[in-house]
């Protein structure tokens, strides 16, 4: 394989990574204000800065790597939806606070093994963002099972909403774990994760959250994907024009 | 509207701080929470953003006993003029640790 083909790869991928983190800090940001009770609201907004963080991690790094001059506002805020690599399961609207606590443990504990076999990488850049990045995740984790468990096993309407949350978005954890050629390339070469690899352990640490929560783990079935290849749900748009408006209408401006 | 008064079920906790080069907990604020574990939870989210500490401890509001403002003048005042309360009066022989 040559250096070409291998940076080819590495771009799409490090886009893979940073746009799962830029389009989960976009929906958190959006219960800023709105959260539940105070301290939640910091907890959530503390969560985004993190995915930010490494977001921009990502995409400055992806930049560079292209060599096409873009730096990461040129990536976050030009790219179209077509363009953008996250999975869909990262855009799907918030809900109410359980369907954003599912999406968070789903796609927590998912980046959480991503990182932590990144951390190993044989490229120094994204092993280090990874190394940092998973002490985050720990955290995020953490804070979506607290909150699982205490709404699964709490009240009737609590319960009923929580297990309504995780039925819903089950079918989109699949994609986070589909493996193609280019993932398949990457951790031949040492340097990225085959996620396929990935889900059993992910299923044991989200089931013995579901267990603790009382709550039924949905059977395997539809499985939606196309993320990977820009092709994405109609709320990905939505959330891009809501992101990129202002600085598509001031181009250049500066704080 | 009172937080108490809308949600009955998240208390009020107190909550301490030790920082990085500090060997007790200091008080830093107060915050609601259903129960402790969600209470430590917040505790490191809203006191620890910027470094302020290493270990935290949450007690809730209702397990404090405090002194009242009243009470001062009897409480600490005599205190003041006993000056034989104070370790002052011999020298600490040397290398006796932890004194």
């Amino acid at each position: 394989m040559t250096a070409d083909v291998l940076t080819a790869d590495l771009v799409e991928y490090v886009l893979r990574v940073g746009d799962d983190a830029l389009v989960a800090a976009q929906r958190l940001g959006e219960w800023s204000a709105r959260a539940p009770e105070m301290e939640e609201d910091i907890a959530l907004s503390n969560i985004a800065l993190d995915q930010l963080g490494v977001a921009r991690a990502m995409l400055s790094y992806a930049g560079e790597l292209e060599g096409a001059g873009r730096g990461e506002d040129d990536l976050a805020f030009l790219r179209d939806d077509r363009e953008f690599r996250n999975c869909l399961l990262a855009e799907l609207p918030n809900g109410d606070f359980a369907v954003t606590m599912a999406r968070l443990l789903f796609l927590s504990t998912y980046q959480l093994s991503v990182y932590e076999e990144l951390s190993r990488s044989g490229d120094d850049r994204l092993a280090g963002v990874a190394a940092k990045a998973r002490k985050e995740s720990a955290y995020h984790v953490d804070h979506a099972a607290q909150w699982t468990v205490r709404l699964g096993d709490g009240t009737p309407e609590s319960h009923r909403r929580m297990q309504a949350a995780v039925d819903d978005l089950w079918p989109y954890t699949h994609e986070l774990f589909a493996s193609d050629g280019l993932v398949k390339r990457l951790a031949d070469a040492g340097v990225g994760v085959d996620p396929a690899g990935l889900r059993e352990g992910w299923l044991g640490a989200v089931s013995s959250v579901l267990d603790e929560a009382t709550l039924n783990r949905p059977a395997d079935g539809w499985a939606p994907g196309g993320g990977r290849d820009g092709l994405h749900t109609e709320h990905l748009s939505y959330l891009l024009t809501e992101m990129q408006v202002l600085h598509r209408g001031h181009p250049g401006a500066t704080w | 509207m009172t937080n108490e008064a809308r949600r009955p079920e998240w208390g009020l906790w107190e909550v301490f701080v030790r920082p990085r080069r500090g060997l007790s907990h200091s008080h830093v604020g107060s915050l609601h929470a259903p129960d402790a574990d969600i209470a430590l939870r917040n505790a490191r989210d809203v006191y620890t953003r910027r470094q302020e500490g290493v270990s935290i401890w949450v007690v809730p509001a209702s397990a404090i006993t405090a002194s009242s403002p009243d009470e001062k003048d009897s409480f600490f005042d005599p205190a003041g003029d006993k000056v034989y309360r104070h370790p002052t009066f011999y020298e600490v022989p040397e290398g006796v640790q932890h004194l």
